[in-house]
């Protein structure tokens, strides 16, 4: 498969304007979502599926990537694993921590 | 003697050809991208922790922001996000009018998005809402819930993370007249654009990074009946 | 070999050294050599800053009372001491002087990717260093190069924040430094340069340049917070306000231990090269090489939590991080065994930088096991916060990344200045400076063992004979380090000049003149070989046949 770099590819206008319809739509879905009070940690979920949605529609289209080398795909992909290692393995300590071991008076 | 190429216009002297300059700097930017994910990424960790120890503080907290506002700021960056990548579409064609038309477009609407955000954090001084020792007091206008140190918790979190976004976004409006300004002086052509495309790249992670920002600091409150 | 298209101007003295002679052109220079040797130059400046903090440190530790100094002054000493050393000798060290200097010669490049962003990489260092500077002026800080809240962010009365400026700015330099590394080796390589014929070095330096460039962001982050909460008092880390003051220690600690990453992987790559060459020899496994220099990038970041072992932090976290630091260690072995396999049956030549690259790995081993010693977690609990862990790091970071620095400023001098050290004055510093480095650090695992805690100015007078040892050691480290200095710089005036290649090495950097001209090539190397293969070099070959022709005569 012949790959594609972005100097030599110009993104037909009518992706750039699909992604937006679909930025906006999701937007005005997040929002809408959010009014409600889902049980348990659903109100996040969705919240940041979204997001995620979003950003790749962005990545992928505004910024090319579906038309960029393997290397550009590798660095966002290193990115974002890095991104959960930093997360992950922090909220591992706290969230076997009990209590959380945060010393002094709960701020009232 | 090693053959001297003919002087390309906008090609560097260390590379060798123009596609090399162009994966160049690329990569680079991706790379610095890659950086400010990472940096980003220490706010995004506190914003987890605490949320997760602090849930009625974020509620109540996220209840003082205006999602209307928010919404308009996040409408705004989608739309600014569109007409830069307008602009690069136009610098592939060689459309220099086209070029400039669109990034005109973008820096307004970047404009927008910081006096919006200007009024945003005013109306939070006003209410001594921003959490510093000497700034703090939510009882200034109604009587402190029990939550309300949490509250100061979300508070410094939401300064924090967007404040380091509009900082991103006023760099962002300088490179952008840096670039406007070469556009002008007809830098740009079908062989020599990537400057704009690769700035492009910088203001849509910007945009990206609010997309998240939205979300989590404006909309975890949004079903919160209670006032503050 | 090199493909030369045409025939060296050897005739021309005009090197990148003696192409412009005014204050204007070093300063707004886009050389890369030439800012390999600004850093040189400035490294070596803050090196001695540092090293003046550790004589007090070893002066005030000699007698058990703490009679030199106040508790309060010993506290900026061993915390200025150990700034200087880390950020601003120990990190840009080797990538930003020998890094800065090889890599584009070695990649058979005029240059690196982005040479401005290379010049203000070295500005940003600068505004850095001189902001620390002015911090030491202020009284310097007191908080351990740590900095951990809430003794930083509320209690402490030294300048914290302008420290915290200060690397917050250097951080950019290492970022930056990082990118340029990274995107000159992707888009720069020679053609025929594949990436698994280039010179391990490179290797090394790419699987640091992740590391400056993943890493760095979260410490700048972490530096921006604790400003905020120690001239805002936000209460990002402070329990009364509902923060936590382990996350700093979460966010330090996943920048600053890959940092000590950053410090010692760039000297494994000079080891690599050393030993290659001075033994005449292919590295012993070059890909099992290459790759662990990669594996001790990512796996660094997965294991800072063994810096807190004891800090509260859930024993099922400290049990993960435990058994990964395990498992990090791994691949530094796998080097380790290599040099030592590629030596075997080798042409062994005893010169300086080979004396460092011996005097490394057996200083390596003992830093690296000790490591391992720290990181069970039952030990780490008697030995946390002692003198072992002060003398652990210090055979890694002195023993390891500044005998590899040494080594390579000696190997590579010739090609950088044209002239040759004296052989015998670097044969006697190396051993100067081994003979002090065990005698200064080899009995602080012994009273670290004992009990004798870090950053204390007086103990039991049990300690004192292992204080005294290490003081007397230092105080021969100290003449070993200062030598190299002296006839270094001696030898630019006064130095045998050096050829293209007087160590008769394999690799591009060695195919153009001592010192290379500005363009780096006055061809365009086109590369057909693997790295190490002594059969292509030019000086081997001649020697070679005028060997051949003096059988046959």
């Amino acid at each position: 498969m012949a790959e594609h770099t972005s100097e030599h590819h110009i993104v037909p206008l009518k992706y750039y304007f699909g992604v937006f319809a679909l930025l906006m739509v999701f937007t005005a879905l997040t929002v809408w979502v959010a009014q409600f009070d889902l049980p348990g940690l659903w109100n996040i979920i969705v919240a940041l599926t979204v997001a995620c949605i979003k950003a790749t529609a962005v990545v992928l289209i505004f910024m090319h990537v579906k038309w960029s080398s393997k290397l550009t795909q590798v660095i966002i992909i290193a990115g974002l694993f890095w991104l959960a290692i930093l997360l992950v393995m922090t909220m591992a300590d706290y969230l076997v921590r009990g209590g959380w071991g945060v010393l002094g008076v709960q701020p009232n | 003697m090693a053959d001297h190429a003919a002087h390309v216009p906008g090609l560097a002297h260390h590379f060798v050809s123009m596609e090399q300059q162009k994966e160049a700097g690329t990569i680079g930017m991706w790379l610095f991208l890659l950086t400010e994910v990472m940096f980003f990424g220490g706010l995004f960790l506190a914003y987890t922790i605490y949320r997760a120890k602090y849930p009625d503080g974020f509620l109540q907290g996220s209840h003082l922001l205006s999602v209307p506002l928010g919404g308009l700021n996040t409408v705004v960056l989608i739309v600014s996000s569109l007409t830069m990548a307008m602009a690069v579409y136009y610098s592939q064609l060689g459309e220099r009018k086209k070029l400039l038309g669109f990034l005109t477009l973008t820096l307004i609407l970047g404009t927008v998005f910081l006096v919006v955000k200007y009024f945003e954090y005013a109306e939070k001084f006003q209410h001594n809402l921003f959490p510093a020792y000497w700034t703090y007091n939510p009882a200034a206008d109604h009587p402190p819930t029990q939550y309300h140190g949490q509250v100061q918790v979300f508070l410094w979190i939401y300064f924090m993370m967007t404040g380091l976004h509009a900082l991103h976004m006023i760099i962002g409006i300088g490179l952008l007249l840096v670039i406007m300004f070469m556009a002008h002086r007809g830098k740009f052509t079908k062989e020599y654009n990537s400057p704009v495309e690769i700035f492009g790249l910088y203001w849509h992670f910007v945009d990206i990074v609010w997309i998240f920002l939205f979300p989590l600091l404006y909309l975890t409150g949004f079903h919160v009946g209670g006032g503050h | 070999m090199a493909t030369e298209v045409m025939a060296q101007a050897e005739e021309s003295q005009t090197n990148y050294l003696n192409a412009s002679h005014t204050v204007k052109s070093w300063l707004l220079t886009l050389d890369h050599k030439r800012i390999g040797l600004l850093y040189l130059f400035s490294i070596s400046i803050f090196f001695a800053i540092g090293g003046i903090y550790a004589s007090l440190i070893r002066l005030e530790l000699i007698t058990p009372q703490g009679d030199l100094m106040s508790a309060e002054t010993y506290n900026r000493v061993f915390t200025m001491h150990g700034v200087m050393m880390i950020f601003f000798f120990l990190i840009p060290s080797i990538p930003a002087t020998l890094g800065n200097f090889l890599l584009p010669l070695m990649l058979g490049a005029k240059d690196v990717a982005f040479p401005r962003l290379n010049l203000l990489s070295w500005y940003v260092f600068m505004v850095g260093a001189i902001l620390m500077l002015i911090t030491i002026m202020s009284g310097g800080v007191d908080t351990g190069w740590t900095f951990y809240p809430p003794y930083s962010s509320i209690y402490s009365n030294t300048q914290v924040t302008l420290a915290g400026v200060s690397i917050f700015i250097t951080g950019f330099s290492s970022i930056l430094t990082g990118l340029n590394f990274m995107v000159t080796i992707h888009t720069m390589r020679a053609p025929g340069l594949t990436w698994f014929r280039l010179p391990l070095f490179v290797w090394a330096h790419y699987a640091t340049s992740l590391i400056q460039v993943l890493g760095t962001p979260v410490i700048a982050i972490t530096v921006l917070a604790l400003g905020f909460e120690r001239t805002l008092q936000i209460g990002i880390f402070d329990p009364k306000l509902g923060g936590d003051p382990v996350l700093f220690q979460h966010m330090f600690w996943f920048y600053s231990h890959p940092a000590v990453y950053i410090m010692i992987i760039p000297s494994m790559g000079v080891i690599s090269e050393l030993i290659a060459n001075m033994t005449r020899k292919k590295v012993f496994g070059y890909h099992f090489v290459a790759f662990s220099s990669l594996a001790i990038a990512v796996f660094g970041f997965l294991v800072w939590g063994h810096h807190m072992f004891t800090s509260s932090q859930s024993m099922y976290a400290g049990m993960v991080f435990s058994l990964i630091t395990y498992a990090v260690a791994i691949p530094s072995a796998i080097k380790t065994f290599n040099w030592t396999a590629t030596i075997f049956k080798g042409s062994v030549s005893y010169d300086t930088p080979m004396i460092y690259a011996l005097a490394f790995i057996g200083l390596f081993t003992i830093g690296g096991m000790t490591g391992l010693f720290l990181a069970a977690l039952g030990l780490d609990v008697h030995l946390h916060d002692t003198y072992f862990v002060v003398a652990h790091f210090h055979y890694v970071m002195v023993g390891g990344a500044i005998i590899g620095y040494l080594g390579g400023l000696h190997f590579w001098w010739p090609k950088m200045t044209g002239r040759m050290y004296p052989e015998i004055w670097g044969r006697i510093s190396a051993a100067i400076i081994f003979l002090g480095f065990n005698l200064t650090f080899f009995p602080q695992f012994i009273v670290g063992y004992l009990g004798m805690p870090r950053r204390y100015h007086a103990y039991v007078p049990e300690y004192q004979v292992w204080h005294i040892l290490s003081t007397a050691g230092a105080s021969l480290l100290a003449i070993g380090f200062i030598m190299p200095v002296l006839y270094l710089a001696w030898s630019l005036k006064y130095g045998e000049k050096a050829g293209d290649n007087p160590w008769m090495a394999a690799g591009l950097e060695w195919e153009t003149s001592s010192p290379p001209p500005t363009e780096n090539f006055t061809y365009q190397p086109v590369i057909d070989h693997d790295a190490y293969e002594f059969e292509h070099v030019k000086e081997i070959k001649e020697a070679a046949a005028k060997e051949a022709a003096l059988q046959t005569a």
